[in-house]
């Protein structure tokens, strides 16, 4: 069995942390002029909790590397300040951000080394997670995939169908984490399309089930190092966050799943990142 | 055709351990062979097509050679986004076998009926798209193909059984095979519907028109060379396809004559309209939608001898 204690060692990779992704998100969303900022500030803690302390990648061509899929390709922003962060993507690249002839644009492309998985149609990512789950026990490896998926992405009915074939494999290196920050496109997810309670559904469906809090990172890193991935069901975390998290203005505020920033909003975020514990 | 392939796939998997089935539930009494001496690499991942595309691609990222097994309409269009998605954009070797393509599954209904499949998969640069006359040619292409980097759409028929004259099992990848030479027409045909399309030439021999056949099971690389090659001999072409008129083998015929500037009239014999409803086996439903053999040889002879070709505009006839 793989060896966690190393993994629940907080700051081992200082650089890698939820404020220095909020700011490489405000920074870049802001000289791109785009938007998407909201759900990418919603992950931001459980990105900086995968990429600082989770994933074991040795290298991002590592073939026996951990997988991560960003089934919510569009806040891919959040993935790429990660990567940045790592070492692994340039200042120069990450400038590109959605640019002309940029490989980085607001959907991740596989093209881009740190991306497992090429993502923007939701519902597919943990189908390829789940693949990526039976290669690895195909092949005997420990490598584990994690999959981020958002809440309204349970919209997609593709996704249950990933989720019945991972329960019924007992795909138990499969890590699903649900952003579940309560609003998508056009509106809160309880009036578009009501998926609570979301853990009870992931229970009937016959997944080990664990509600966290998807703005502490501790919290996250311990609850995966406690999970058992040689054996038993997949795994979901349930990740309470909030939309626009850090940033009081966006904070679940629809509008901000699109909108790009003025110059006196995007100060004014920016102020409040760094004001963050 | 199916029995062919998934012979020829037993036989690739015992050299290769990276090949894998998969099905969506459908294969009863076809994929015995395979599931039984391989039951580790064998998955019924249930009637879930979107899922087992999505899986396959998540398994060929680790180098896997998945296999993903259907009938046509349900392994080319239920799952058309995940195949773009996934295997196309990724570049990733799955296999997307669809069965029955045309209207094999007759008496099942229009639901089942492949009318579609090579058009929407053709328009796909990323995909090679194959489609084998008989069962012969299936093992053939499968040899040719199963480890290309790329994924691939075979688009196979049911019938373990008939031949097309002539073929002798041939295929080459970006070229078609002419199995039988004549002077009148060319017939251009795709998929198991050739045979038909063999033995409409038969029937015009008999009334004195002698008939080229060629065979393109490569869709995608199309045999482009080939095609200008043999429509630069013919004042009119017959393309013959289970499949509807638009996105198939007529397309493609058309296409080359356009972009090469050909004086070949083509006459496309396919299915031009959705079945309302109608019921029928495969031949009745090749009758009704006008190819049959005798479909065939009376579209032929209009072509030949109804209403005539314009002229082209400098006034020269290419065939004379």
């Amino acid at each position: 069995m793989r060896d966690t204690s190393l993994e629940v060692k907080m700051g081992e990779e200082k650089n890698v942390s939820s404020r220095n992704i909020r700011r490489i998100i405000l920074d870049q969303s802001k000289r791109a002029n785009v938007g998407h900022i909201g759900c990418a500030l919603s992950i931001a803690d459980i990105i900086a909790a995968l990429y600082a302390n989770i994933l074991h990648i040795p290298d991002p061509n590592h073939p026996d590397r951990d997988r991560f899929i960003l089934s919510k390709g569009h806040a891919a922003l959040a993935v790429y300040a990660a990567l940045r962060l790592k070492g692994w993507l340039s200042e120069e690249c990450l400038n590109t951000y959605c640019g002309d002839g940029s490989l980085l644009g607001v959907h991740p492309e596989h093209a881009l080394k740190g991306v497992d998985f090429s993502t923007g149609s939701l519902g597919h990512g943990l189908s390829y997670g789940a693949g990526a789950a039976l290669a690895a026990r195909l092949q005997r490896s420990s490598r584990r995939v994690f999959v981020l998926v958002s809440d309204a992405e349970c919209n997609e009915g593709s996704l249950w169908e990933a989720v019945m074939f991972a329960a019924h494999h007992r795909l138990s290196n499969l890590i699903c984490i649900v952003d579940l920050n309560g609003q998508q496109a056009l509106g809160y997810t309880d009036q578009v399309l009501n998926l609570s309670p979301m853990a009870e559904r992931w229970k009937a469906f016959g997944w080990d089930v664990h509600e966290v809090n998807g703005q502490n990172t501790l919290e996250i890193v311990e609850t995966i190092a406690r999970l058992d991935i040689t054996f038993g069901l997949p795994h979901v975390l349930i990740a309470h966050t909030v939309f626009g998290k850090g940033v009081s203005f966006m904070e679940n505020q629809i509008k901000w799943h699109y909108w790009p920033m003025s110059d006196e909003e995007y100060q004014q975020a920016l102020n409040e990142v760094e004001a963050m514990l | 055709m199916r029995a062919a392939f998934v012979r020829t796939l037993v036989e690739l998997a015992e050299r290769d351990p990276r090949i894998l089935l998969l099905t969506a539930d459908l294969g009863y009494m076809a994929l015995e062979p395979f599931s039984d001496k391989f039951p580790d690499r064998f998955f019924n991942v249930g009637v879930a097509e979107q899922n087992m595309v999505g899986l396959a691609t998540g398994l060929a990222e680790a180098g896997f050679i998945p296999f993903v097994y259907s009938i046509v309409t349900f392994a080319a269009l239920r799952s058309y986004e995940f195949i773009r998605n996934g295997p196309i954009l990724h570049q990733y070797p799955v296999r997307i076998v669809g069965i029955g393509g045309g209207l094999e599954y007759g008496h099942n209904g229009a639901s089942h009926h492949g009318l579609e499949d090579i058009g929407v998969m053709r328009v796909q640069p990323g995909i090679t798209v194959i489609a084998p006359a008989d069962y012969r040619q299936t093992r053939t292409a499968l040899l040719a193909s199963w480890d290309l980097p790329g994924p691939i759409y075979y688009r196979l028929g049911k019938d373990d059984k008939t031949t097309v004259p002539g073929l002798g099992g041939d295929f080459k990848l970006g070229h078609a095979q002419i199995v039988r030479e004549g002077a009148d027409l060319l017939i251009v045909a795709m998929g198991s519907i050739t045979s038909e399309a063999v033995a409409a030439a038969d029937a015009l021999a008999s009334q004195g028109v002698s008939c080229t056949v060629m065979v393109i099971a490569s869709l995608n690389p199309p045999p482009v060379n080939d095609l200008v090659d043999v429509l630069t001999r013919f004042r009119l072409a017959l393309t013959v396809e289970a499949h509807y008129l638009v996105g198939g083998v007529g397309s493609l015929v058309s296409e080359v004559v356009a972009e090469h500037g050909l004086r070949c009239r083509i006459v496309r014999c396919g299915v031009k309209t959705t079945p309302h409803g109608i019921c029928g086996g495969q031949a009745f439903l090749h009758e009704m939608h006008g190819v049959s053999r005798q479909a065939l040889v009376e579209a032929a002879l209009k072509g030949l001898h109804g209403e005539p070709p314009r002229t082209p505009p400098d006034g020269e006839d290419p065939n004379t």
